[in-house]
């Protein structure tokens, strides 16, 4: 090829030479600081290096201020074995198990090529799980979209769904849960988020390390192709203007078989020893991989980039080190073992090549059939990127919102009107059955699969023997988080927090995936800011560390951002599976009991979107000591085998959640509510620190007095009917209400199907 | 207590119900043991199943690649010869590629994956696979495919309905658009059996919506017994 090639020399040679570091993205002054650090101008390849690595999604440049308060408030524990910082952290789960689970964001691609853009996300999550050593068993997906009936909605979710079924099910992964919202405020930024969720024995923990001088690099996986390159820099740190170019080309493309095999050929060089490091290939592709393990490592690397296995032969070193191929892993081998690394690649007919070694240069340089065309300190770019310490200004408009709360919006008084309003929620998008997405869904392969979706948390056996098990929940209300970062962040963590202990598991540790609007602008800034200091306060009270996470800025088109969606992941232990609490009704005449107080609570609500699209005032009030004597109970009794059922009380109030637990098993109740209540503030409130359960009556006093016991007020509201048994609630009004079960199917199974079927 | 008897199960490049039908395997009493596509060696076992997953990325046409595995070249050697082989979902679809069975698997008429607690009724009971249940007998069991609708001429429907080859169908709803609501068929000796559901999902009433499917694995195992 005839093509000249920019090398070290070149670069030191002709220093004025003029590069298109705005168009990579980089910031001029970002541009000179990378002229001082090399102490010339970078080569075209150490530009494109730079550019990827110092992007707002690789480098945190506008978080890393905040997250720190992650580690500076983290709670004494002694279940973290890896934290913050690598591919994903690692927690000890009991019994010499270990558990490593991370949500991050695919929103940008998703939004440009929804198919695809979602398959990805699930392809590089699992990769990070995969990297850590651990074998990838469950995965989730927390989803936010426009306005159910826009049709760009129906553009965008049909192909994300899609995607997620068409590369979770043919990886082999079952789906177990998520989070599925609708609210304009996504209409242009739709929230894509993948967690995975992986298991592992203590000592197969690995890290992303570059270990020993003289140690190959061996690229495996897929071969590198022209898709995504790029994709870091100029799809995931720019904000979408209306009316430019589709950015298709910078969205990657997923081949879910490939990873398939990636996964059982890592999983068996892994369990040979045969791996001295190990790092996934995501956003940032070659470089990332080749910097981070070098900077973690002794710090010196020499690659020869004309021994990357093409699939398009005129890609130049610039497009291999930023292309964003999906399935491909690099990893650290001793030269002794590098023939049987490779023939467990070749069994798996996995393309595996040495790249380079490692080095005690302390230099990552890189080679382009004989010439050097980058020579870098490989810590400036991986680790010592810029870092931004950007303004924050609460919002003038804070202060307008807060003081336009629900009371003055007519409320449902009659048994009629209150009946309405139950069917009208029943049936909005954001409360209606799913059933039309999750069964698109493989929840069943690998056999481990206690609780799935609609339950109140993931949960899969880990221990086929002892029948030790995790259970996952991710959760976060925007509205909340808009009406007050803050505690919505921590409302978001408890919300988590107690669906995870209604499926009778402990709470343990904290993932989380922060979805914001540009950081240049202060007030999303602010936003920004309070949502990490409510989650790291909220974690430091309920004694859960945060383990990782992902932030995602630049979700906004034009002026306009999402509401501030910092996304918690929430995993708790339980060791005995079998003891799990389900969320729907069971046996006729169970008792069923309201745990939490109730509070008029109305503003954000699911109610007050939904009936009168209203959104203003102040979000129900956090108690994380409630949370935790409410959870303590419910894990408890949980394991006692106490309880029949339990379901969180979240978006909906009490009128939902008995909706739910009636359609899960096609099994009604009769519900009394208290004479002294307000019967709408009963059924409609988003008060916290809320479940209702069941319990066989001769269990029923052993509840009461454990909840009472602990603090938490217990009030009777019924018993559990019969299979096919409407649902009645007397006390209202005056009056009664009667639901069928008939009626409240179809109206939460038919809405979904009608807008995208 | 185990039967004593060793039931194959073969991993191709994207199985993915492998170690759920090994699972199924052991729960039922039997020793499950695993069979690797490019080895062509049946390693003496007394009955196969081949798993659900996306053999080689279902890539060119689901089951069209794995049909020429070295391993299924003395596994169609040894289905004529009356080994008992059950192929569940991709499985199935290798089986009628490798012209074990009739017909074919085709795109879900609605065009969706989908994965659903599907009830069944038995058809036969005269298979290897299916001798522990009582014809019209009905079962749940999940089912999960996106290319599962069962397809045949009027001509091969008629003479499986005819020789009592369709061993099970699809109650309430039909998820795939199978002709005449078949999910599952035999060949003409009954020791190849074709499901789209997946009965190894339902063995555990912790992990299943039941334990209907054990009945496939127990069959398999009381058929050699009484061989």
């Amino acid at each position: 090829m005839s093509r000249h090639v920019d090398t070290v020399i070149d670069a030191a040679a002709n220093p004025d030479t003029s590069q298109p570091f705005a168009e990579l993205g980089l910031k001029p002054d970002e541009y000179q600081q990378i002229r001082e650090i090399l102490g010339r101008r970078p080569t075209s390849a150490e530009l494109a290096m730079y550019s990827v690595m110092w992007s707002e999604h690789c480098s945190y440049k506008s978080s890393k201020v905040h997250l720190r308060q992650f580690g500076d408030k983290k709670p004494e524990t002694d279940a973290l074995l890896v934290g913050i910082g690598e591919n994903a952290g690692v927690v000890d789960i009991g019994d010499g198990w270990a558990v490593t689970f991370k949500v991050e964001s695919h929103n940008h691609p998703s939004y440009v090529e929804p198919y695809q853009g979602a398959a990805t996300g699930i392809g590089g999550i699992v990769r990070d799980i995969l990297s850590m050593g651990a074998r990838p068993v469950a995965v989730m997906d927390p989803l936010r979209f426009g306005a159910a009936d826009h049709p760009d909605t129906r553009r965008v979710l049909p192909g994300v769904v899609a995607g997620i079924g068409g590369y979770g099910n043919c990886l082999g992964l079952p789906n177990i849960g998520g989070e599925v919202v609708f609210d304009s405020s996504y209409q242009g930024n739709p929230l894509v988020n993948a967690l995975c969720v992986g298991t592992m024995r203590h000592e197969d923990i690995h890290l992303a390390s570059a270990k020993g001088v003289g140690n190959l690099v061996v690229l495996y996986g897929a071969k590198t192709g022209g898709d995504g390159i790029g994709g870091v820099s100029v799809l995931a740190s720019e904000t979408f203007d209306e009316g430019g170019p589709a950015k298709r080309p910078s969205v990657q493309v997923g081949d879910p078989f490939m990873e398939k095999l990636l996964i059982e050929c890592t999983l068996e060089v892994l369990h040979a020893g045969l791996v001295e490091g190990i790092q996934d290939l995501g956003g940032a592709g070659i470089s990332c991989a080749t910097s981070e393990l070098a900077s973690n490592g002794e710090g010196g690397m020499h690659v020869r980039l004309d021994a990357v296995p093409l699939r398009d032969a005129t890609l130049t070193p610039e497009e291999i080190l930023m292309s964003e191929s999906q399935e491909r892993m690099c990893a650290v081998v001793t030269p002794e073992k590098i023939d049987a690394f490779l023939a467990i690649c070749r069994k798996w007919d996995v393309t595996a090549d040495v790249i380079g070694e490692v080095t005690s240069t302390g230099r990552l340089v890189i080679e382009w059939h004989g010439e050097i065309i980058v020579d870098v300190p490989p810590r400036t770019v991986a680790h010592d990127g810029p870092v931004y310490n950007r303004p924050l200004a609460r919002p003038d408009w804070q202060d307008d919102l807060i003081a336009s709360g629900t009371s003055d919006l007519p409320r449902p008084a009659s048994a009629i009107e209150i009946r309405d309003s139950i069917m009208t929620m029943v049936g909005s998008p954001n409360l209606a059955a799913k059933t039309w997405i999750t069964s698109q869904y493989d929840r069943y392969v690998l056999g481990n699969t206690v609780l799935a979706q609609p339950e109140d948390s993931g949960m899969v056996r880990v221990d086929e023997v002892t029948g030790r098990g995790v259970a996952v929940s991710t959760d976060c209300n925007g509205r909340f988080a808009k009406l007050d970062p803050y505690n919505g962040a921590k409302l978001a963590l408890a919300e988590a927090y107690r669906n995870v202990a209604a499926t009778g598991a402990a709470p343990l540790a904290v993932t989380n995936c922060l979805n914001f609007g540009s950081p240049e602008d202060p007030a999303v800034m602010w936003q920004f800011s309070e949502a990490v200091r409510g989650l790291a306060d909220g974690c430091l009270e309920l004694g859960t560390p945060v383990t990782g996470g992902n932030v995602s800025f630049y979700n906004q088109t034009g002026e306009t951002a999402i509401h501030p969606t910092p996304v918690v992941g929430v995993l708790g232990v339980i060791e005995d599976v079998t003891k799990r609490t389900p969320m729907g009704f069971g046996a006729a005449g169970d008792v069923v009991l309201l745990l939490g107080e109730t509070r008029d609570e109305l503003d954000g609500s699911e109610w007050a979107h939904v009936v009168h699209s209203h959104l203003g005032g102040v979000p129900p009030q956090v108690d994380l000591a409630a949370e935790m004597r409410l959870a303590e109970v419910l894990v408890e009794l949980g394991g006692s085998g106490a309880l029949t059922a339990a379901h969180d009380l979240s978006d909906g109030g009490v009128a939902q959640a008995l909706v739910e637990m009636a359609l899960r098993r096609g099994v009604g109740a009769s519900i009394t509510l208290p004479a002294d209540v307000d019967a709408f503030v009963t059924l409609f409130s988003e008060s916290t620190a809320r479940v209702i359960v069941t319990a066989s009556p001769a269990n029923a006093d052993t509840v009461m007095s454990a909840a009472t016991s602990a603090g938490v007020v217990v009030t009777a509201l019924g018993s559990v009917g019969n299979l096919g048994d409407d649902l009645v609630i007397e006390n209202v009004a005056a009056d009664s209400v009667r639901l069928s079960l008939a009626e409240l199917s179809q109206a939460a199974e038919a809405t979904l199907p009608a807008l995208f079927g | 207590m185990t039967s004593g008897m060793r039931i194959g199960v073969v991993t191709f490049p994207g199985s993915l119900d492998d170690r759920d039908a090994a699972r199924a395997v052991r729960i039922a009493g039997g020793e499950a043991v695993a069979l690797w596509h490019a080895d062509a060696d049946l390693h003496g076992v007394d009955g196969v199943v081949l798993p659900g997953g996306f053999s080689y990325g279902d890539y060119l046409r689901c089951g069209a690649i794995a049909r020429f595995a070295p391993v299924m070249t003395p596994l169609i050697d040894a289905a004529k010869g009356g080994l008992p082989i059950l192929g569940i979902c991709n499985g199935f679809q290798v089986l009628c590629e490798s012209h074990l069975l009739p017909g074919a698997l085709v795109r879900n008429d609605h065009l969706h994956f989908i994965c659903r607690d599907q009830k069944l009724r038995i058809e036969s009971n005269s298979t290897a696979w299916t001798s522990d249940f009582e014809v019209g007998q009905e079962i749940v069991i999940p089912l999960k495919n996106g290319e599962g609708g069962y397809v045949a001429d009027d001509k091969t429907l008629d003479q499986l309905e005819g020789d009592g080859r369709v061993i099970a169908r699809y109650l309430d709803i039909n998820p795939n658009g199978s002709r005449r609501d078949i999910a599952g068929i035999t060949n003409e000796r009954g020791n190849v059996v074709g499901l789209m559901p997946h009965p190894e999902h339902a063995v555990e009433a912790l992990t299943g919506p039941t334990t209907d499917g054990l009945g496939f694995f127990t069959s398999v195992l009381t058929s050699l017994v009484n061989r």
